[in-house]
Parts: C-alpha cells; sequence; structure tokens
C-alpha cells in the first residue's frame, strides 16, 4: 500500500503543475491592465511603470509564472484588488461554507442513491425502480439553479417554512439549528442531480453483481437475504460506484457555484463570480487554485480509497 | 447472432456500417414511441427558434411600463410579461435561438476537437498519445464548470467567450471515449490486413476507424447538447454569458429571480423552457443510445 500510495503521489506532479500553469496563464491573458485597476485612470505614465516594476509584471511570462509559483508555494495568493486584503485567508474563510455545502449534498446524494439504487436492483420493473429512472432523467435534465428557484419559491416565499437565502440569520442567528435550516434548501439542490447519477449507477452494478456466481451460492449456503444484498452484493459493487462518488464530489465543489449564487450563499463560488465581475485577478486565481486543489485531493482519495477496496489495484 | 466483419469484408465496412446505422434507428423509432414523441417536440422547438423572425410574435424587446410583470393568460400576453412589460413568449422563443445554438455550436466545437484529437492519441502511439493524454488528464483535474468558469474569467464575459469555454472544458470527454473504440480498433485484424495490403494511415483512419466510431459520437453528442445548453445558462445566470440586451434562457431566469416573490413566473418561465429542452434532448439522447449499442440491439 506505501508503494503504491508513492507512485499515486508521484502522478500528481505533472497534473499540479498543469494546473498551477493553467490558472497562472488564464488569467495572465485575461483583458484589463491591473495596474490601471489598482490605480485608477488618474494615475501617471510615472506611477504606472513603477507599479508595474513592483508587481514584476514588466519581465517575461515564464519568470512571471515561476514568481507567482514560488508565492503560491509559500502560502502567498497576492492581495485582493477589490477587497484590499490578502486572498489566501479571504478564500479559505469562504471555501468553508462552500465544503459545509458541498459536504452536506455529498453525504445527501451518496446516502440516498446508495438506498435507492439497492432497492431498485432488488425490485427491478417496480413501481419504485420506475420512479426511480423517471427522477434520474428529470434530475440530468433540470438546471440546478432553477430547481433552487424553484424550491426557494414554495419552501421559503409561499409556505415560510424555511430560509430564504444566507448561512445564518442576519438577527440572533448563528447556532447549528440555524445553520441546519439555512442549509436545507441549497443541500437539497445541489445534490438533486447527484442522488439520481448515484442511484442509476448503484442499480446497474448491483443488478450485474446479484447476477453472479458467488451471490447464488450465498444463497444456497443460506445467507438470508439482507446479507447477500448488503455484505456480498453492494460491497463487491463499490468500485464503480466509489468512482461516481467521486466524480460527483468534485462536481458538488464546482457546480456549487450556482446553488450558491440562488441563496447567496457565502461560498467561495460565489467570491469568484464576484471578483470576475470586478476583474480581480489575483482573488479568481486564488478560488481557482483552492478549489481545483481539492478537487486534486478528493481524486487521490478516491484511487487509495480504491485500492483499500480492491487489494489487485494496489499491485498492478 | 450478428454478422462479424471479416479481414476481406474491410473495404465494405463504411457502407454497411451506414445502413446498421439507418436499420438501428428506425427499429429504435417503433420501440419508443415517447422518445419519437419527445423529438417532434424538439423539433418543433427548433423550428420555432429558426423561424422567430416570420412568426406572429411580439417584438422581444418593446418596453410597455404600464404592463409590466403581468402574469400568463393576460390578454396580449399569453405568458405574461417581464419587469419591463416585454411579452414573455416572444422572449422566450427568440432566447430559444441563442440558448438553442449555444449549445449545438459548443457541443459541435468539442466533438470536433474531441475526435480529432482521441483519434490522434489513439492511433499514434508515442509522444502525440502523451501530449494528448497528458492535456486532457489536467483539463479533467478541474471541476467541469468552475474551469468554464476560470476561462470565461480569462477571457472575459460574453457570450462567443463563454462558448469558446465551455467547447474547451467539452473536449476532452470526446477525447477519452474516442480514443478508447481507436485503441481496441487498433489491433483488429481487419486494420493489420488493411494494413498487409498497403494501405496508408490515412485510408485506414478514414475507411476502417472512423466509421466505427460514428454510432458511439452521434450517442454522446445528442446527450452533451442537453448538457451544453445547461452549461451556458448556467454562465449566463451568473452573469459571464449573454449581456443586455441580448437574452438567453438563463440570463433571462437570473433577472426574473428578483421578481420572484410577486411574479415568480418571469423566473420560473424560461427555466421550465431550459428543463423541457433538455429533457428532450436527453430522451431522445438515451433512445438513440438503445438503438445504436450492439448489447442492447443483440437483444
Amino acid at each position: 500500500m506505501r508503494r503504491y500510495l508513492a507512485r499515486r503521489l508521484l502522478l500528481l506532479v505533472p497534473v499540479l503543475v498543469g494546473v498551477s500553469v493553467i490558472v497562472f496563464m488564464v488569467l495572465h491573458l485575461s483583458p484589463g491592465d491591473p495596474v490601471e485597476i489598482m490605480l485608477g485612470a488618474q494615475a501617471t505614465q510615472a506611477d504606472r511603470a513603477r507599479l508595474r516594476a513592483d508587481l514584476g509584471l514588466d519581465q517575461p511570462v515564464h519568470v512571471q509564472y515561476v514568481r507567482w509559483l514560488g508565492h503560491v508555494a509559500r502560502g502567498d495568493l497576492g492581495r485582493s484588488l477589490w477587497m484590499k486584503r490578502p486572498v489566501l485567508a479571504e478564500v479559505l474563510l469562504r471555501f468553508q461554507a462552500t465544503l459545509i455545502l458541498a459536504g452536506t449534498a455529498l453525504l445527501l446524494s451518496t446516502t440516498l442513491g446508495i438506498a435507492l439504487g439497492v432497492a431498485s436492483a432488488t425490485r427491478p420493473n417496480s413501481l419504485l425502480d420506475r420512479l426511480s429512472a423517471t427522477a434520474s432523467l428529470f434530475g440530468a435534465s433540470m438546471p440546478s439553479f432553477w430547481l433552487g428557484i424553484v424550491l426557494m419559491v414554495v419552501f421559503a416565499l409561499r409556505l415560510g417554512w424555511l430560509p430564504a437565502s444566507g448561512m445564518y440569520a442576519p438577527y440572533g442567528g448563528g447556532g447549528l439549528l440555524d445553520l441546519l435550516a439555512h442549509l436545507l434548501l441549497p443541500a437539497v439542490t445541489l445534490a438533486a442531480a447527484s442522488v439520481t447519477i448515484i442511484a442509476r449507477l448503484t442499480r446497474a452494478t448491483m443488478l450485474e453483481t446479484l447476477g453472479q456466481d458467488y451471490i447464488r451460492t450465498a444463497r444456497a449456503k443460506g445467507v438470508v437475504e439482507r446479507g447477500v444484498v448488503l455484505r456480498h452484493g453492494l460491497k463487491n459493487a463499490l468500485i464503480p460506484i466509489v468512482t461516481v462518488v467521486g466524480v460527483q464530489a468534485g462536481y458538488l465543489l464546482g457546480g456549487a457555484v450556482l446553488t450558491e449564487t440562488v441563496f447567496a450563499w457565502p461560498g467561495v463560488g460565489t467570491l469568484m463570480v464576484q471578483g470576475i465581475l470586478a476583474r480581480d485577478v489575483p482573488l479568481v486565481q486564488g478560488c481557482v487554485l483552492v478549489v481545483a486543489l481539492s478537487f486534486v485531493l478528493v481524486n487521490l482519495a478516491v484511487d487509495l480509497v480504491y485500492a483499500w477496496l480492491d487489494p489487485r489495484i494496489r499491485y498492478e | 447472432m450478428s454478422a462479424r466483419v471479416e479481414p476481406a469484408d474491410a473495404v465494405a465496412a463504411g457502407a454497411a456500417e451506414r445502413s446498421v446505422l439507418v436499420r438501428a434507428l428506425a427499429r429504435g423509432a417503433r420501440r419508443n414511441r415517447v422518445a419519437v414523441a419527445a423529438a417532434a417536440g424538439l423539433l418543433a422547438a427548433v423550428l420555432a427558434a429558426v423561424l422567430a423572425p416570420w412568426l406572429p410574435l411580439l417584438d422581444p424587446d418593446a418596453v410597455d411600463t404600464v404592463r409590466r410583470l403581468q402574469p400568463p393568460l393576460t390578454p396580449g400576453h399569453p405568458l405574461g410579461t417581464d419587469e419591463f412589460g416585454r411579452d414573455l413568449l416572444a422572449r422566450l422563443v427568440w432566447g430559444a435561438r441563442v440558448s438553442l445554438l449555444a449549445g449545438v455550436v459548443t457541443a459541435a466545437a468539442a466533438m470536433v476537437l474531441g475526435v480529432v484529437l482521441g483519434v490522434l492519441g489513439g492511433f499514434y502511439s508515442g509522444w502525440v498519445e502523451t501530449v494528448v493524454m497528458r492535456l486532457t488528464d489536467i483539463l479533467m483535474a478541474f471541476p467541469y464548470v468552475l474551469l468554464a468558469i476560470a476561462l470565461v474569467a480569462g477571457l472575459g464575459p460574453g457570450l462567443r467567450n463563454a462558448m469558446i469555454a465551455i467547447a474547451i472544458v467539452g473536449f476532452p470527454f470526446y477525447t477519452r471515449l474516442v480514443r478508447g473504440v481507436v485503441l481496441s480498433l487498433r489491433e483488429r485484424e481487419f486494420v493489420e490486413a488493411a494494413r498487409a495490403l498497403g494501405a496508408g494511415d490515412a485510408v485506414i483512419l478514414g475507411r476502417h476507424v472512423l466509421p466505427h466510431l460514428v454510432s458511439p459520437v452521434i450517442v454522446a453528442f445528442s446527450l452533451d447538447v442537453g448538457a451544453k445548453i445547461l452549461v451556458t445558462a448556467g454562465l449566463s445566470f451568473l452573469g459571464l454569458g449573454t449581456q443586455p440586451p441580448t437574452a438567453d434562457w438563463g440570463s433571462m431566469l437570473a433577472t426574473g429571480r428578483q421578481f420572484v416573490i410577486l411574479s415568480p413566473h418571469v423566473a420560473l418561465l424560461p427555466g421550465l423552457a431550459i428543463f423541457l429542452i433538455v429533457l428532450a434532448l436527453n430522451m431522445v439522447g438515451d433512445a438513440l443510445r438503445d438503438a445504436l449499442d450492439p448489447r442492447t440491439q443483440a437483444s
């Protein structure tokens, strides 16, 4: 396992370099002169030249990249042009909110998706199975931001059961219950598409697994049906399920931006969109970098879970 | 039992593939009535979008502040009006032009780029394969929507740039798919036979490899157009896609959101339009997959 881990970590290096090059280049090429944004239109030519030299913007691109990477490696993502604060602290603060939202959505979609998938696979073509197939088609076709608005109109504005937006109530809020109440609608919105994807995949792999010889053997041995389905079936069907859960984790992290916008959730997604509209390059770079890094780590975790589930992978 | 393509028949493979395709589609259409209905609905939406200038619609940009935020079924405005009193039906039909075109164009661009790179990466081992696959690995190391947003940040907000970003983010999906198919074809007997007969790379690719890519790529494309419509609408919803006064369904939803308490229809209708179109596309795509997938054909 240790050798597998080392090899897997080594494979991360080119991906991380590639990610950093893309993040740097994309925003380096962005329209708008950061010096002009920082100094305003009234600044003199000499002021601009001095700031440009201070920021290293007069040097060749590869020198700027290496310098930027050096700063990033030391945890210095620069200062936000718009908020005039260090980017890293701001991004990490907002990233917590995104993690809470995406993590809850992942928990919801994984538990519901696997339960629904197993139930559909044990009773194929039942009413539940057909409902779940229809729901998955709907889930894949529905814009998450629209579903969010529909849920908000119904449960927050019409019925008044749940708060419409934000993470805590502005007055007297702040407790765990307050957070959960604010979390429910965005988490359901974000999880909706993933639930259906995980359910469909779980159903397909479970159907395949339940047709294997060892399942028949288990039944012949007299193992109770629940044990056959869960211990012999689900455990062996888990590898593809873990893959899709990993993919969904990334999707939830990136896709959270739309849900965050609908519900004014103070996450890294809303921060990034504000940064783009304010042309705040360092801020946007920081947001993209932090989310992309966390996505890379999620993928690493998924691979390690595979190796743990299936010893054959370790010795490939 | 399906007929196997023997090396001697390889030259006829292209033509045979095409007639197999048509027959499979006809069989699928007979079996799946719902998908045919979805396809008909889709066709109607495309026709309405294309023919919008000649349809008896109100001017989508005509402002009438006296009759703002009228509910659906108001006389003269079957779907009501928006915050400037503009006719929602006309705006939805004109918005369909932008949304549908954006979905088809971005999916097509991603497909062409992805297929070319996938064929290259699958057919040529060595540095070509390494470069292509590392590039797709890196692009896939980003969450999809995040990378699209980052690219728009670099290129600047606007529909054209949003479409470029979505196409770039989308091509690795096709590259992976196509490379897998090409890798398995590369070792097949009929490719070996063609090579033994002296065929060059261009002939092998054009005659013996590309025809086998048609079915999987058609299926992927038909499902992808819907996904691309969703992402484009999402970027417009965030204010990074179409810019006013042009409106697509995503930006209509975004502006309608501000009036959601008193006039929810302004936000809900564009979203419903996106939902129905993408639903129809997915139903047609699923049916195409069932009709063209050899595994379901055999049954």
